[in-house]
């Protein structure tokens, strides 16, 4: 599945570069210690947090992954979601926790990598 | 001339929930003492009411520079030092005001404020183990303002450092240092994590036992034992320098 048929059936709304709705998704991952994410993601791993500092954007970009959900209704300052703009890194969010969020995902047949 | 003044700048106290109840002042610098340590740091979780009575109790050949070990809400640990109580005071009301939850002691651990002598004189009820609302961008800005050295935590580690929960640091994080834990095997730091390289290092004990404190510890190559020379010692300033092995 897309990450934009994703979003759009469980409600994830993107903050920025919605242009990569076209992405597949071909995992997920779910963690808020990025060094852990640095070392254990995949390319095009959809990546589940809570964390909203900058440098998500930069480890999404370096692992190139498909996307960042951002759970609980927690937005990220406007500073992280610019430097996701220039990098090409969707950033989407979530009302849910992320144990609703990789719940659903699972259903909707995203995968552990 | 420079002299060889050992230093332990991450030390715990009583008042740390996690902190055993024998760091008491006289037991701290007794202990300092006995590992040849010139400087020490205080550096309780969210506090500092303990720093003035660990002055008092060390006297004139030990110098304690005041500090905090501030959580910020990515959950990273952060160490401020300062050159005078007063500033570090001032720092504790900003993390105060952005601190939220009430300690309980049984889970937790006591925060026991206490004299010089280590006499209890009060318990702090904030929750000191918690993680404030304040960015780490924010609390290192904020250490800057109130011209003290900001140094993140053990960043071996993997929980509560900074490279730890943001994978490395960001581009315009200004630090004096990165500190490294005492059982941290240098030359393994330096493969692993890139950005150690391109800071000053100290290596600290993090001390919550009397035994502990000393167990890590960094030569600083200084004219005498100061804030002021401490920090020129961090920035490579003058010849002075810190040095880890």
């Amino acid at each position: 599945m897309t990450l934009g048929e994703l979003a759009k059936k469980l409600g994830f709304k993107f903050l920025c570069v919605e242009r990569k709705g076209d992405v597949p998704v071909s995992g997920g991952y779910v963690c808020d210690l990025l060094s852990d994410v640095m070392a254990h993601t995949k390319q095009g791993d959809l990546w589940v947090t809570r964390q909203v500092h900058e440098n998500i954007v930069a480890v999404a970009s370096l692992k190139d992954l498909a996307g960042i959900v951002l759970v609980n209704g927690r937005a990220p300052e406007e500073k992280t979601i610019q430097k996701a703009e220039q990098e090409g890194v969707a950033l989407l969010l979530s009302e849910l926790p992320a144990f609703e969020v990789v719940g659903r995902l699972y259903q909707e047949g995203v995968r552990g990598t | 001339m420079l002299v060889k003044a050992l230093g332990d700048l991450h030390v715990h106290t009583c008042l740390s929930p996690c902190g055993d109840l024998l760091m008491r002042p006289r037991e701290i610098v007794e202990a300092a003492r006995r590992a040849g340590l010139a400087i020490i740091g205080i550096c309780d979780h969210n506090s500092a009411e303990n720093v003035g009575a660990v002055q008092k109790a060390a006297g004139k050949d030990l110098l304690v520079l005041p500090g905090m070990e501030v959580t910020t809400v990515e959950e990273v640990h952060l160490l401020a030092l300062f050159e005078n109580l007063e500033s570090a005071l001032r720092l504790q009301e900003f993390v105060y005001s952005a601190l939220e939850g009430t300690n309980n002691p049984e889970r937790f651990g006591w925060q026991v404020v206490v004299d010089a002598q280590g006499e209890p004189v009060a318990t702090v009820n904030k929750l000191l183990i918690g993680a404030t609302s304040l960015t780490t961008s924010t609390v290192v800005k904020q250490i800057h303002r109130l011209n003290g050295l900001a140094i993140a935590a053990h960043v071996d580690r993997e929980l509560y450092s900074l490279i730890g929960m943001l994978g490395f640091v960001p581009d315009d994080l200004v630090l004096e240092a990165l500190e490294i834990s005492a059982e941290a095997n240098l030359r393994e730091v330096r493969s692993r994590i890139p950005d150690v390289n391109r800071f000053s290092l100290v290596r600290s004990s993090d001390a919550h036992f009397p035994h502990a404190v000393g167990k890590g510890k960094t030569e600083l190559w200084v004219e005498r034992p100061s804030f002021a020379e401490v920090t020129k010692a961090l920035g490579g300033q003058e010849g002075r320098r810190a040095v880890v092995t």
